[in-house]
C-alpha cells in the first residue's frame, strides 16, 4: 500500500524515504505529520512530512533511529511497504509575510523545517536558516535548505563545521551582530528548542516550536499527547504540533517523554539492540 | 402453544454461566460464557408471548422479541437468528453490551411480578449459535444502484448505516481514521467483555454485502467531505464519528507521568494489545496502586482492565454514591467480584507529584449528597476540610467524552450545538447540509451501542429516500479505489 519508492541514508541512523501516498501528498501543508505502523504488532508513531509531491503522489519522511519502531522502519527497503500511514495530521504552519524569518534546526529538525522554509521563502520572506548538529557528519539536508533560504549558517557542537557551539548561541551572536529577525521557527530536540526560546524571548521575537510528545491515535481521541501551553492543556496532535515557544512548558514535556523509558529499553533489548546505541 | 402449560414464574430467570472471578482476573478471555441450548430453551419458555409485547418498545431497533424467542422454544435457532437479523445485524455484540436492564428487559411484562425474560442473553445465544456454525445471514444484494454513499467512522452507527445501505444495493465505502474498523467496539470495550473476533466477524459480514472499508483515512484531514461530493463522486455522506474527545478533570498535576485518560489507557491495551507487551510494541504503565476516576462503563472497563495487568490494588473513585453510578449493574457486580475497591463520595482535587514528575497519589475530598440537581440525582457537595491522599502511581481518568471537531471544523455549513455535537434530525439524521446525515455519539453525546445503531438505521432509510430524489447520473464517478490503492511496487520515473 504505502510503498517505499526510494530510500537514502542521510547521516548515521538518519534515513530518508519517499513513500507512495497520493491522498496525503495531495493535502499536505508544511508543519503536518503522519502516524505510521510498520508491522502488525507495531506501535503507532509520528513522523513529520518533510516534503510532498502531488504529481507523483509521494511524501518524504526522514526518520532518526532512536528505538524499536524507528529501528524497524530503517530496515525497510525500497519496494517494501509501510503497513499503515495516516495523515496529514496536525495544524499547518502559519505561513505569511513576516519580513525576515529565522528557521532554526537542531539535528533531525532540519527535515520538518525544510517545507516551512520553502513556503516562507515563496511568500516573500527573507529566510535565514540556522542549522545545528552534533558534528559535521550529522548535518542533514544542507544543500536542500540552502536552496530555500537567503542565508544558511551552521553550528556544530564539536566545531567540525561552521560555528563551534550550540545553534541557539549562533542565533544569539547573529542577532547581536544585527542580523534581522522578525519571526522564528525552531525545531529540534527539546533542550535545543528551549534554549532558542530563551534567546528569542530576550529579543522579543515571536517563536514557533514543533512539539513531539508521545502519540497514539493522532486525532484528538486519547489525550496522550497533551502538553501544557500558557498553563492550559493542549493536545499536540490536533491543537499543534506547533505552539508559541514562549508559552510552552518544556520541562513537563521532557518528563512525559520519559514515561516509557524502561519499556523502551526492554523492547530494544528484545529486538537485540542495546539501548541508546 | 406449549407455554400455556408452564405457570409464569415457576422457572426462575436463568443465570449466566461465567468464569470464576479468581480465574478471570488472570486472563483477558470473555467473562461470561453464554447459554447452552438447554439453558436458552429453559429461559425462552419463561416468555409469555404477550399479545402486546412491551419489550419491543424498549428496544431501540424494535426486534420482534417474542417471535425470535418462539423460534428458540421450538429449537429453530437459525429461524430465531433470521428474525433478529431482520432488525439487528450486530446481534452478537448487542446481546453482550446492550444495557438490557434499562431497555427491552426494563419493560418486559414478566418483570412486573417476577424477573424479566433474559432477552439479551437469548439474543447472544442465538447470534453465537449461527456464528459458531459459520452461517452468515448476510447476502450480497441482487440488484445494485448507481449511487455511492460515504460513511465516516466505523463504530456501531457507521457499520449499521453501511449494512442497511448495502442491502439496498448502493455502493458504500466506510472511511475509518484508525488502522482497524469497529470504533469503541475495538478500541474501548475490552476483550473480556466483547471478544474482538466477534467484531471482526461482523465486519466480515459487511464486506460480504459489498461494503468497502478504507482504514487510515481521517475525513477532514486526508479527504474533506466536500471533496467526497465534488471529486470522489459520492451522492450522500453519513457521519458516525463518535464521542472521541476525552475530558480531563482540569485539576493540578494532570500532566504527571502515570495519569491516563481512559481512552488512552484502553486504546493502548485493546487496540494496540499492550497486555501482550513486549510481544506487541505498545507499552502501558500499570503500577502497584491504580486509581480509576469515574462511575460509568468506561471507568468500570478501565478498572477491570487494570486489574488484569497485575497491580496490587485497583480502586475506583466516584464522587456520588453507588446508587448513582451510571455503569451497568452487571458490570458493577463483576468489578466488585473481581476485587475492584469502590471508594464512593470521593472527589479528586489534585494529583500529587512524587517530586520528579511522576505520580505519587491523588488528593481527594469527601462528598455528601445534597439536593437533587436537574438530572434528578442528588448533587454531591464537598465536606469542608475532609481532604486526604490516596496513594497511587497510576491514575485513569474516566469522566466522559466530548465531540471531536475535525469533521465539523472542515465542513462549511455543518451546524453544531454548544457542546460541539453535530445537529441532526432525530428521525432521519439529516444535518444542516443537504446530503449529509449524522448519527450516534457525535450527535447525542456519549450514549450506547444500540442507540448508535438505531441512529445509523434511521439515517440509512433517510439516505435511501434522499438518493431516490437525485437526477440520474450522466458521467461515471472517478474510481476512488485507484486513488487509495496506489499501484504497488512500481518505481516512479525520476
Ligand atoms: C509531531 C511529531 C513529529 C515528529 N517528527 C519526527 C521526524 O520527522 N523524524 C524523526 O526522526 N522523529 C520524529 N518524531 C519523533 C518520533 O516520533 C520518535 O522518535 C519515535 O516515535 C520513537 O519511537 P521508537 O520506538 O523508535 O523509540 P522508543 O524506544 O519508543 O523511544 C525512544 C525515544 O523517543 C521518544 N518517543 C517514544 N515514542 C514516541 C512517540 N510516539 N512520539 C514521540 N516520541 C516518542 C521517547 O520519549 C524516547 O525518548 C516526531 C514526533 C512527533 C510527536
Ligand atoms: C470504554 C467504553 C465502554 C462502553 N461500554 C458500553 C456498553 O457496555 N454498552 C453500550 O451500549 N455502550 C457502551 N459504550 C458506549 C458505546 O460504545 C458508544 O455509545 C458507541 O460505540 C457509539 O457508537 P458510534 O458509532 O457513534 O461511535 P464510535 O464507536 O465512537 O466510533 C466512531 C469511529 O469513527 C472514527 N472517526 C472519528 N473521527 C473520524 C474522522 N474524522 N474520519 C474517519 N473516522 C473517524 C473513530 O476512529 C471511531 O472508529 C462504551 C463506551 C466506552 C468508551
Ligand atoms: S438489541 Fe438490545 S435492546 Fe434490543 S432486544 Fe437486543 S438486547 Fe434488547
Ligand atoms: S414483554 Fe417479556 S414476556 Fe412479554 S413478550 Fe416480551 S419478553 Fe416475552
Ligand atoms: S495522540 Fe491521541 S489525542 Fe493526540
Amino acid at each position: 500500500m504505502f510503498t517505499i519508492v526510494e530510500k537514502k541514508i542521510l547521516a548515521p541512523k538518519v534515513t530518508w524515504f519517499r513513500v507512495e501516498s497520493p491522498l496525503i501528498a495531495k493535502r499536505h501543508k508544511p508543519g503536518q505529520f503522519v502516524l505510521l505502523r510498520v508491522c502488525e504488532e507495531g506501535e503507532r508513531f509520528p513522523l513529520t512530512i518533510a516534503d510532498s509531491d502531488k504529481r507523483t503522489g509521494t511524501i518524504i519522511l526522514v526518520s532518526q533511529e532512536v528505538g524499536k519502531s524507528t529501528g524497524l522502519l530503517a530496515q525497510l527497503e525500497q519496494g517494501e511497504s509501510i503497513l499503515d500511514v495516516v495523515g496529514p495530521l496536525g495544524k499547518p504552519t502559519e505561513i505569511k509575510k513576516f519580513g525576515t524569518v529565522a528557521c532554526i534546526a537542531g539535528g533531525i529538525g532540519a527535515a520538518p523545517l525544510y517545507p516551512i522554509a520553502k513556503k516562507m521563502l515563496e511568500v516573500g520572506n527573507r529566510v535565514v536558516v540556522y542549522l545545528g548538529a552534533r558534528n559535521r557528519e550529522a548535518i542533514i539536508l544542507q544543500h536542500e535548505l540552502s536552496l530555500v533560504s537567503d542565508r544558511l549558517l551552521i553550528a556544530t557542537d564539536d566545531g567540525s563545521s561552521g560555528y563551534h557551539g550550540v545553534v541557539s548561541e549562533l542565533l544569539r551572536q547573529h542577532i547581536r551582530l544585527g542580523e534581522s529577525c522578525d519571526h522564528a521557527t525552531a525545531i529540534g530536540p527539546l533542550p535545543m528548542m528551549k534554549a532558542v526560546c530563551a534567546v528569542t524571548r530576550e529579543y522579543e521575537i515571536p517563536t514557533i516550536v514543533s512539539l513531539n510528545p508521545i502519540m497514539v491515535d493522532g486525532t484528538g481521541m486519547c489525550g496522550g499527547c497533551r502538553v501544557r501551553v500558557d498553563g492550559k492543556i493542549q493536545f499536540a496532535c490536533v491543537d499543534g504540533p506547533e505552539f508559541d515557544g514562549h508559552a510552552v512548558d518544556f520541562d513537563s514535556l521532557a518528563h512525559r517523554l520519559r514515561m516509557y523509558r524502561d519499556q523502551e529499553k526492554c523492547a530494544m533489548e528484545r529486538a537485540g539492540v542495546p539501548h541508546g546505541a | 402453544m406449549a407455554r400455556d402449560k408452564v405457570k409464569p414464574g415457576r422457572v426462575p430467570r436463568q443465570p449466566m454461566p461465567e468464569q470464576p472471578a479468581s480465574e478471570r482476573v488472570q486472563n483477558f478471555g470473555e467473562v461470561t460464557l453464554g447459554f447452552s441450548a438447554e439453558l436458552a430453551q429453559l429461559e425462552a419458555e419463561r416468555c409469555l408471548m404477550c399479545k402486546k409485547p412491551t419489550c419491543i418498545d424498549g428496544c431501540p431497533v424494535s426486534i420482534d422479541i417474542p417471535s425470535f424467542i418462539q423460534h428458540v422454544v421450538d429449537g429453530d435457532f437459525e429461524g430465531a437468528a433470521a428474525k433478529i437479523f431482520e432488525s439487528n445485524s450486530l446481534a452478537a455484540i448487542c446481546g453482550r453490551v446492550c444495557p438490557q436492564e434499562d431497555q427491552c428487559e426494563a419493560v418486559c411484562v414478566m418483570g412486573k411480578k417476577f424477573e424479566p425474560v433474559a432477552i439479551g442473553r437469548l439474543e447472544r445465544f442465538v447470534a453465537d449459535y449461527v456464528r459458531g456454525r459459520g452461517l452468515s445471514l448476510a447476502k450480497p444484494p441482487t440488484a445494485t444502484t448507481e449511487r455511492r454513499v460515504a460513511i465516516i467512522g466505523s463504530g456501531p452507527a457507521g457499520l449499521t448505516a453501511a449494512g442497511e445501505l448495502a442491502k439496498l444495493g448502493h455502493s458504500v465505502t466506510i472511511f475509518e481514521a484508525l488502522h482497524e474498523p469497529g470504533g469503541v467496539l475495538v478500541y474501548g470495550i475490552p476483550e473480556f467483555r466483547l471478544p474482538k473476533a466477534i467484531v471482526a466477524q461482523e465486519i466480515g459480514n459487511l464486506k460480504t454485502l459489498g461494503v468497502q472499508i478504507e482504514t487510515n483515512v481521517v475525513i477532514g484531514r486526508t479527504i474533506l467531505i466536500d471533496e467526497l461530493f465534488d471529486e470522489e463522486g459520492y451522492d450522500a455522506v453519513f457521519i458516525g464519528t463518535g464521542a472521541g474527545l476525552p475530558y480531563f478533570l482540569d485539576i493540578p498535576g494532570e500532566d504527571l507521568n502515570g495519569v491516563y485518560s481512559a481512552n488512552e489507557f484502553l486504546t493502548r491495551v485493546n487496540l494496540m494489545k499492550a497486555y501482550r507487551f513486549p510481544d506487541s510494541d505498545t507499552p502501558v504503565q500499570v503500577a502497584k496502586n491504580v486509581v480509576v476516576i469515574g462511575g460509568g462503563n468506561t471507568a468500570l472497563d478501565a478498572a477491570r482492565t487494570a486489574l488484569r495487568l497485575h497491580p496490587e490494588k485497583v480502586s475506583l473513585l466516584y464522587r456520588r454514591s453507588r446508587a448513582e453510578m451510571p455503569g451497568r449493574n452487571e458490570e458493577i457486580e463483576h468489578a466488585e467480584d473481581e476485587g475492584v475497591v469502590f471508594q464512593m463520595l470521593t472527589n479528586p482535587v489534585r494529583f500529587v507529584d512524587r517530586g520528579d514528575g511522576w505520580l505519587a497519589g491523588v488528593e481527594c475530598v469527601r462528598m455528601e449528597l445534597g439536593e437533587p440537581d436537574e438530572s434528578g440525582r442528588r448533587r454531591p457537595v464537598p465536606v469542608e476540610g475532609s481532604n486526604f491522599v490516596v496513594e497511587c502511581e497510576t491514575v485513569v481518568v474516566a469522566v466522559g467524552n466530548g465531540a471531536n471537531q475535525i469533521v465539523a471544523s472542515t465542513t462549511p455549513g455543518l451546524q453544531t450545538n454548544r457542546h460541539g455535537n453535530i445537529v441532526a434530525e432525530e428521525s432521519s439524521g439529516l444535518t444542516s447540509r443537504e446530503g449529509i446525515f449524522a448519527g450516534g455519539d457525535i450527535v447525542t453525546g456519549a450514549a450506547t451501542v444500540i442507540l448508535a445503531m438505531g441512529a445509523g438505521k434511521k439515517a440509512a432509510a433517510a439516505i435511501h429516500d434522499f438518493l431516490q430524489t437525485l437526477p440520474p447520473k450522466t458521467t461515471e464517478p472517478p474510481p476512488l479505489a485507484a486513488h487509495l490503492k496506489p499501484s504497488s511496487g512500481g518505481v516512479l520515473p525520476p
